[in-house]
């Protein structure tokens, strides 16, 4: 390719949009990596940890769009204290700094504070998206900066974020010549909002195709601001209580109707179900619908409602469905890719005889040919209904079975669950993402180190006898990139068996095992490029540096590959070795 | 030998009197494969989690939970929980008192029946049949001769709007609509 001009090179090169495909192109040749390093826009970052801004600028100046990802995945369910790391601040200094031309920050697990967002807010005059998933840090005062200063704003985007909410304007501060919104989610917002402000902005926002609104909007704004924007494809509903008199309900039934353009269905936080059928024109046309949040909507209206939806792909819905309302998913959606079943009841308080089992299982991989992804909780399962599965649906890409109880074995046979997960990974050969749950012994991890060659992601949690059950996997699975277990019985042998095997993930995550404090020293002894954490929140446990034990058991190690060295801002509670 | 008796008798446990070993076989159960005791229940709270050695001993009556188990992100849980919260508390109410500057009696209503300010503001002026302005957050409320306020804990008298709705819920005591000019001087430069 040397008789290429690079400017054709890099045209070629702006056809290969996926990050691997890129990394590939640039470790082709001299010539190819420094063309690649100029021409590319977007970066995505696994693990924030792994590089520092500088080297970042430094090879890929010219970059539009950067994704951070910070904490370890367990830290969606407590596992990672608070101040644990993850800070946006010191990227968007730095970007700031070397004048890149940023226009899109995509940001999960990150800890992102108000004085970070007005500084974002001001250092990049073509700023357009700002997407936060799962982040933390905020207030709206930090949203109205964005709102004020960013003139170029097409999406803000946030996610299941924990935000202060100051019940400010910030909704007023969008200036009015703000025009080019295509997408508003804040849904996450706590607090009250300004509806007046909102439906002035949705008015001058021909172009919003997205919005996801809070609690804090109520049913006849809802109307009206379907009136004003019938080009929404995607939308969030608020609050969507009360029964409305029937003149409301005539409004919004007629804003609806004129919304043909709608694909995307979310939101129903507080819901009576009888205003449901406002949305039953334009059913037909949803291919996605999230009612995992619309806790107070019983079975049947959910039936109602879903049995219109024939075009559906994706589907979130709580366990409240009941196996009933699976086989009318199954009979009715038959274009189903991605279905999550979340627990209504979380707590485990009550004895819910509407949840799903495998029952609901089965029958959704029996109607639903397209399906590639799952995320499904319930109370039981059995190895009959995992092989039945399997055999229904060799396709998935993402499976995970979360059942509540932990050690739970096949409520009929008393069984392990090896034969039913070993059935998945033997069938599903393009199996990329696993969560492994209920009664497992150390067979299921031969099973998934002996099939499961693309996996990427494992989940493992109260599984498997012995260190062989985790070595069978870093042995067997090449692709593995993050590993994450808890309250296994998997320890030293295991961790430090092959430590090279480290710097070819992103990371590993083991809380609760057996692994010690004289493993983690041993494994980060001669690993310069891996991170090892230790992180330990019990104050007593503290010794000094001299009497520490090294028999003692590590509460929670997190490791990853870095080419950056230890991290600075690492609370006291975390050691790294 | 007595003291030991007198331990036993007050020790909260979670099966029938006379049992002894349910709680032991709860904890096996919910204990993973280390024996540490601090890890073996729950809390959404870390901060709680050095009392939960303590907890081991006294078994709540209903299931322990597992930190971070079912692995459902906290956003959800904490949404999927103000909802039970809100149902546990319907048969009870906040009844306040309402005055009216000028108004011959008072009235009573259920400050639980408003989910925030707006709702509340807007009962209040159609109960009393007057209109309350705008609120701005340095100014007050602008527009309108009466201004709302209430009566907090520690008895002094406050703009309502002002502290988040939750928190005004639990701080109001009674509340007052102020007419003409003490009002004026309660909104502006206070």
């Amino acid at each position: 390719m040397n008789y290429f001009p690079d400017e054709v090179i890099e045209h070629v090169f702006d056809f290969v949009a996926s990050h691997k495909d890129r990394n590939s192109i640039s470790l082709v040749c001299k010539s190819w990596h420094k063309i690649e390093r100029f021409s590319r826009k977007n970066v995505f970052i696994g693990n924030c940890y792994a590089i520092n801004p500088e080297r970042l600028i430094g090879r890929f100046p010219c970059l539009k769009s950067l994704t951070l990802k910070g904490k370890p995945h367990f830290a969606d369910f407590n596992l990672v204290p608070h101040e644990w790391g993850g800070f946006v601040l010191p990227w968007i200094e730095a970007l700031a700094r070397s004048r890149v031309g940023l226009e899109e920050l995509r940001l999960k697990r990150m800890v992102v504070t108000d004085e970070s967002l007005e500084l974002l807010s001001r250092s990049f005059a073509n700023f357009k998206s700002l997407v936060l998933v799962s982040c933390e840090g905020f207030t709206t005062d930090g949203l109205a900066s964005i709102a004020a200063n960013c003139r170029q704003l097409r999406e803000l985007d946030l996610q299941e974020n924990e935000i202060d909410d100051h019940r400010g304007q910030w909704l007023n501060c969008f200036p009015d010549s703000c025009t080019t919104l295509i997408s508003l989610n804040f849904a996450c917002l706590k607090g009250e909002t300004n509806v007046a402000a909102l439906e002035r902005l949705v008015a001058r926002s021909p172009n919003l195709k997205s919005l996801k609104l809070n609690r804090a909007v109520p049913l006849d704004a809802l109307a009206r601001l379907m009136t004003c924007a019938p080009q929404l494809v995607d939308l969030g509903v608020g609050s969507y209580e009360n029964e409305p008199d029937p003149e409301s309900f005539v409004k919004l039934m007629t804003a609806i109707e004129k919304c043909i353009s709608l694909r995307s269905l979310s939101g129903f936080l507080e819901v009576a179900p009888l205003c449901l059928p406002a949305f039953y024109p334009i059913c037909q046309n949803l291919i996605s619908l999230n009612l995992s949040y619309a806790a107070e909507i019983q079975g049947n209206h959910l039936i109602k409602l879903i049995q219109l939806c024939k075009r559906l792909q994706r589907l979130w819905i709580l366990d409240s469905i009941g196996d009933k309302g699976l086989a009318v998913v199954a009979a009715t959606c038959k274009e189903l890719q991605e279905l999550r079943v979340f627990p209504s009841d979380v707590h485990g308080e009550e004895d819910n005889n509407a949840a799903v089992t495998e029952v609901g299982l089965v029958a959704i991989s029996a109607g639903c040919p397209k399906l590639h992804s799952i995320l499904y909780f319930c109370k039981q399962m059995t190895n009959a209904a995992l092989i039945a599965v399997a055999k229904n649906c060799p396709n998935f890409i993402r499976f995970r079975l979360c059942i509540l109880e932990p050690h739970k074995p096949d409520h009929i046979t008393s069984q392990s669950l090896d034969e039913g997960f070993g059935a998945i990974v033997q069938a599903c050969k393009g199996l990329r993402r696993l969560s492994v749950s209920g009664l497992l012994t150390d067979q299921v991890f031969l099973y998934i180190g002996m099939y499961a060659e693309q996996l990427e992601m494992l989940s493992i949690a109260f599984a498997g006898d012995t260190d062989k059950g985790m070595l069978y996997v870093l042995n067997g699975c090449k692709k593995m990139r993050k590993l994450e277990i808890r309250d296994s019985p998997f320890g030293n042998a295991a961790l430090l068996a092959d430590v090279g095997r480290y710097e070819t993930m992103r990371s590993l995550w083991m809380s609760s095992c057996e692994v010690t404090l004289g493993g983690c020293k041993r494994l980060a002894q001669n690993s310069p490029r891996l991170n090892v954490e230790i992180i330990n929140e019990n104050e007593n446990n503290r010794m000094e540096q001299n009497e520490e034990d090294e028999r003692e058991k590590v509460d929670k190690l997190y490791l990853y590959r870095t080419m950056v060295g230890t991290r600075k801002d690492a609370p006291p509670y975390v050691r790294i070795l | 030998m007595d003291e030991f008796v007198n331990l036993k008798e007050t020790e909260l446990r979670l099966g029938l009197p006379g049992t002894d070993n349910v709680c032991e076989e709860k904890e096996s159960i919910i204990s993973c494969c280390n024996n540490n005791n601090k890890r073996a229940l729950s809390s959404d709270n870390e901060k709680e989690n050095e009392s939960s050695s303590r907890k081991t001993e006294t078994s709540p009556p209903r299931k322990a939970q597992i930190v971070g188990w079912p692995p459902v992100r906290s956003y959800r849980k904490n949404n999927i929980q103000t909802k039970k919260n809100e149902s546990e508390h319907e048969g009870q109410g906040i009844y306040v008192k309402v005055s009216m500057d000028g108004a011959p009696y008072l009235r009573k209503i259920d400050l639980s029946c408003y989910k925030g300010y707006s709702e509340l503001l807007k009962a209040l002026e159609v109960m009393f049949k007057f209109s309350v302005g705008e609120y701005f957050e340095r100014d007050g409320y602008k527009g309108s001769d009466f201004v709302p306020t209430y009566e907090d804990k520690d008895g002094d008298w406050m703009l309502i709007g002002d502290v988040p709705w939750e928190m005004f819920i639990c701080t109001c005591k009674r509340l007052r609509i102020m007419k003409g000019s003490e009002a004026k001087c309660l909104s502006c430069g206070v």
